[in-house]
């Protein structure tokens, strides 16, 4: 029969079921071909806190969702045109994301009468006309998967296991993607199981068919290829390029990394990566606990090493008195913190964006610290170079914050090439005659890196308060008054060593938008949408928090009315208005979940009313 | 690989046999209480050290925060004064990255024990190879004097007016618990022998644990008489000697024999018990280091001093070193750039 083919700007779909439906995989798979087709995208995974939560129910669903156009994607998108889902409580839990005439997808044979009344349903909404004002196909997936196996003799529970493979090769149809890069992907991964092979390309080949033969689909969808910047591109996700851009700032510094790290949730990942590149220069330390972590890692710094210690904000509370020890010994250190929904334990493995109090300002006494963070999941690859460019050049601990939603979503990146990366080499002190341990550069202010091992360069560091140049302890009042002084003006200079901040849009105007780390997309997106309306509105997102760029109070004065959008209640507009004295308006809601475009522009369309 | 250390590598020239204690005093002025405990350790550090064969730049002094944690600053090497209780943490960073240093902690009874507790149990589990000096003065002084984590129950201090109810950690047992390799006691009074364990944890691969009992005469003078002075140490210490049987007394006329699990004095002197019949010290016997530890908990047994327990075993910076060797023998050298270009990828025209 005729299908129509029709062309879309950009598609968001959700894969979404049970823990053990392989979720996460399907939307990987779906990923991976859709970046090889050369749309731009982004994903963002969102799995249950428990790592088993009882089968059918709401606590144990898992999903993925992925956001691809033939335009630049910045987010992984705010409602779904598509839900792809395993069970009743995948609709229960995500029905909400899907825009009205949205297309649902449902394996029907999962909407049993446990499963409705484990999620909540007291009649089914696949047959009880409530999903009216969606595009509902109910497929008999399990019972489809089983008939393209029949002839296999495999077990039941392995069938089962397979029809995730249906829903993907079905979305491939309608989205109108090849199926070879995951039968490729298939042969490998399961090439010592031919069985799995052979059933795993059997239900995905009979997904795809299912589309093309039943006349319940009359359309398909086309997205074209994205006008990207030319290069080699792979997928990433920001716990990934952090690890990779702490490896590039060792080799580019020309020294070992060393990670000291206690497991958390989100920031796990960057241990877990890190550890499997022994051959790389790499050794990870899993330590006791959040205070050996860095603590392991200052003694590592200590000893010449590119040191790093990763974690979450219930971890940079414990870190917090070594973090002061790490800026009175002034040594190069990096912390990274992928930011979770707190306070206290909070919700591990949700988002949020109010840790930056802490990590500016979080410490006994005066210990100021450069503060970046990153934008996207690839920015964390350039923030994190940048933190060790930093922290190398000014013999300072670097606090990288980062957080759990661009810490798991991935999208696309443009592999750099190490030789334009720019060498951020330290020179060690070596020699005994001029050596003074607290001795300072003229410009950067920073102490000589002297390590042990090095003849006649014997010293002694430690957290108590030191003499001017020659590093001894001193509890002269004078002395400290000025040490105190200088710590803070080291860190304020290196606003001379960044580039000034620049504005998206018009330098002067009605309305400025001031953000910072992983809602840029949203907030980007929806500047973008409301200058195509003519509105008067511009964006600068901020890179450097600690210090703040030069030309920041300048930019500020230029526009009548400033909008701080954070998933907090209101930390950077806190700094902002203390150092530039001006007026702004917060946005602030801390749902454990990223903006969405949509609700910026309703923010931006109030204000400017 | 590492660059860094090579080239330190062939800058240590130096000949260490020409050190003598004085190259280990560093210029800072000693600011311990005249009198206290910790002179004695220094001293004896410092007159140690010569014999070791170390470079003096390739020694790290670390510490936590104490009296004892003072102790980086008197020692002419490269020192380290952490924060409190924290010291064994960055001691083991520091020998992860620089396996080639010789890395010694200083720390105290509440820096070390309580604090610092959960470092030094991993310390110890995981062998790495640094040497721990645990000043014990059973009482917190740099606070002046709170009971601490060893300190006796009963002990009257600042915080327990009335008489410390805690029970109080051995740190033999401790470190015995944690699997440490290397295990021993010593007194600030007895310089000889204290000399003689420094070396010992020095030449220890692994790591090594060293209990020094020390006397705070500000806030707890006296908690070690016992074993110190002359007209009672004799029958109040026994030394432990590898091989030997367990005899003490003024007049080896003491020694201690196993009684089931249990070890118990007997006399010499009636000819009931000869030599025969004691319990003979192996370093290597963790079940009898176990049991020799403990009897400093037990009633009317002498305190041991000396090497409790001493084995070799895989330390963690060999099993690095090898396994990061091993991973290069089989991958090669990782190329950062080929890392980046690996797995899936696509191009854009």
């Amino acid at each position: 029969m005729n299908k129509t083919i029709k062309s879309l700007e950009e598609v968001t779909i959700r894969f979404a079921g049970d823990s053990g439906d392989g979720m996460q995989l399907t939307g990987g798979q779906f990923t991976t071909t859709t970046a090889f087709v050369g749309n731009d995208l982004a994903t963002l995974p969102d799995y249950p806190a428990e790592i088993r939560a009882p089968a059918g129910s709401l606590a144990g669903v898992s999903s993925f969702q992925i956001h691809f156009g033939a335009k630049e994607i910045r987010t992984p998108g705010d409602q779904c045109d598509c839900l792809v889902v395993m069970n009743p409580a995948a609709l229960k839990a995500y029905l909400k994301c899907l825009k009205d005439g949205g297309t649902i997808i449902a394996n029907s044979d999962n909407f049993t009468e446990k499963n409705l009344k484990l999620a909540g349903y007291d009649t089914n909404p696949l047959e009880d006309g409530s999903l009216g004002r969606y595009q509902c196909f109910s497929i008999e997936i399990s019972k489809l998967t089983q008939n393209a196996l029949s002839d296999m003799n495999l077990s039941p529970k392995l069938v089962d296991k397979t029809k995730n493979f249906f829903a993907l090769g079905l979305t491939y149809w309608m989205y109108n993607r090849p199926i070879e890069p995951t039968l490729k992907w298939i042969k490998e991964k399961f090439a010592k199981q031919p069985d799995i092979i052979e059933a795993n390309t059997r239900v995905l080949k009979a997904g795809y068919a299912y589309g093309e033969t039943t006349e319940i689909f009359t359309t398909r969808y086309e997205v074209e290829p994205a006008q990207l910047p030319p290069g080699k591109y792979r997928s990433i996700t920001g716990n990934e390029a952090t690890a990779w851009g702490l490896m590039a700032a060792a080799k580019k510094a020309n020294l070992e990394l060393f990670l000291g790290s206690y497991p958390i949730t989100p920031a796990s990942e960057i241990l877990h990566e890190l550890s499997k590149y022994k051959n790389y220069g790499v050794k990870t330390f899993q330590a006791e606990d959040e205070i050996a972590g860095i603590t392991s890692a200052i003694g590592a710094a200590y000893g010449g090493a590119l040191a790093a210690t990763t974690t979450s904000g219930p971890g940079m509370a414990l870190k917090t008195e070594a973090l002061g020890l790490a800026v009175m010994l002034e040594l190069p250190l990096i912390v990274v913190d992928v930011q979770r929904g707190g306070p206290s334990t909070g919700l591990p493995t949700k988002t949020e964006q109010a840790d930056l109090l802490q990590a500016v300002y979080g410490r006994n006494s005066e210990a100021p610290i450069p503060v970046l963070a990153a934008s996207s999941p690839t920015d964390c690859f350039d923030v994190t170079f940048e933190a060790a460019r930093i922290a190398i050049k000014f013999m300072t601990p670097v606090i990288v914050l980062t957080d759990g939603y661009i810490a798991n979503g991935a999208e696309p990146w443009l592999i750099p090439k190490l030789s334009e990366l720019p060498d951020i080499s330290p020179k060690f002190a070596t020699d005994p005659t001029t050596f003074q341990p607290y001795s300072r550069d003229e410009i950067t202010l920073s102490r000589p890196w002297a390590i042990p091992g090095t003849p006649g360069l014997e010293h002694r560091i430690g957290g108590l308060e030191k003499s001017h140049i020659y590093g001894n302890i001193s509890y002269d009042p004078d002395n400290h008054d000025f040490m105190v002084k200088l710590r803070a003006k080291k860190i304020s200079n290196i606003v001379n060593d960044i580039p000034p901040a620049t504005v998206y849009g018009g330098t002067t105007g009605e309305l400025l938008i001031i953000s910072w780390g992983s809602t840029f997309g949203a907030i980007r997106s929806a500047v973008e949408n409301k200058q195509s309306q003519g509105k008067s509105v511009s964006h600068m997102h901020l890179k450097y928090i600690n210090p703040l760029q030069k030309n920041l109070g300048e930019i500020c004065r230029n526009f009548k009315k400033i909008l701080v959008p954070e998933i907090n209640l209101g930390q950077l507009i806190k700094i902002l208005r203390d150092k530039f004295l001006i007026d702004a308006i917060g946005y602030n809601m801390v749902r454990g979940l990223p903006f969405r475009a949509i609700e910026i522009e309703t923010i931006i369309d109030e204000i400017l009313k | 690989m590492n660059l860094v250390y090579k080239t330190l590598n062939q800058m240590n020239t130096a000949n260490t046999q020409k050190y003598t204690f004085k190259d280990f005093q560093s210029d800072q002025e000693v600011r311990w209480c005249p009198g206290c405990g910790d002179y004695s350790i220094l001293a004896q550090v410092q007159r140690t050290f010569p014999e070791l064969g170390i470079p003096k730049e390739k020694i790290v002094f670390v510490s936590g925060i104490g009296c004892s944690s003072r102790f980086p600053y008197y020692m002419n090497t490269y020192g380290f004064h952490g924060i409190h209780g924290r010291a064994t943490a960055i001691a083991t960073g520091l020998k992860v990255a620089r396996p080639d240093l010789s890395v010694w902690v200083a720390t105290g009874d509440g820096d070390g024990m309580s604090i610092g507790g959960n470092h030094f149990i991993h310390a110890c589990r995981r062998n790495i190879d640094i040497k721990i000096l645990l000043f014990n003065n059973q009482i917190y002084g740099l606070t002046k004097g709170q009971f601490s984590p060893t300190s006796v129950q009963g002990q009257i201090t600042k915080s327990s007016p009335y008489g410390n109810i805690d029970q109080p950690f051995n740190p033999l047992t401790l470190a015995l618990g944690s699997q440490a390799t290397f295990v021993a006691r010593s007194l600030d009074r007895d310089p000889k022998h204290l000399q003689l364990m420094i070396k010992r944890a020095a030449e220890h691969k692994g790591v090594a644990f060293l209990e020094i009992y020390q006397n705070c005469n500000v806030f707890n003078d006296g908690a070690f008489e016992l074993y110190t002075e002359k007209d009672t140490k004799d029958d109040n210490v026994i030394v432990l000697e590898n091989g030997k049987p367990l005899i003490f007394g003024k007049n080896k006329e003491k020694g201690i024999r196993l009684n089931g699990f249990t070890p118990e004095v007997v006399s010499l002197k009636d000819g009931t018990f000869s030599p025969d019949d004691l319990i003979v010290h192996n370093e290597k016997d963790s079940m009898l280091a176990f049991i020799i530890a403990n009897m400093s908990n037990l009633p009317n047994l002498p305190r041991p001093i000396g090497v409790l327990y001493a084995v070799n075993k895989p330390t963690y910076n060999e099993l690095l070193e090898n396994q990061i060797k091993e991973i290069i023998n089989k991958k090669g050298i990782g190329d950062l750039e080929k890392l980046f270009y690996s797995g899936e990828t696509w191009e854009i025209k």
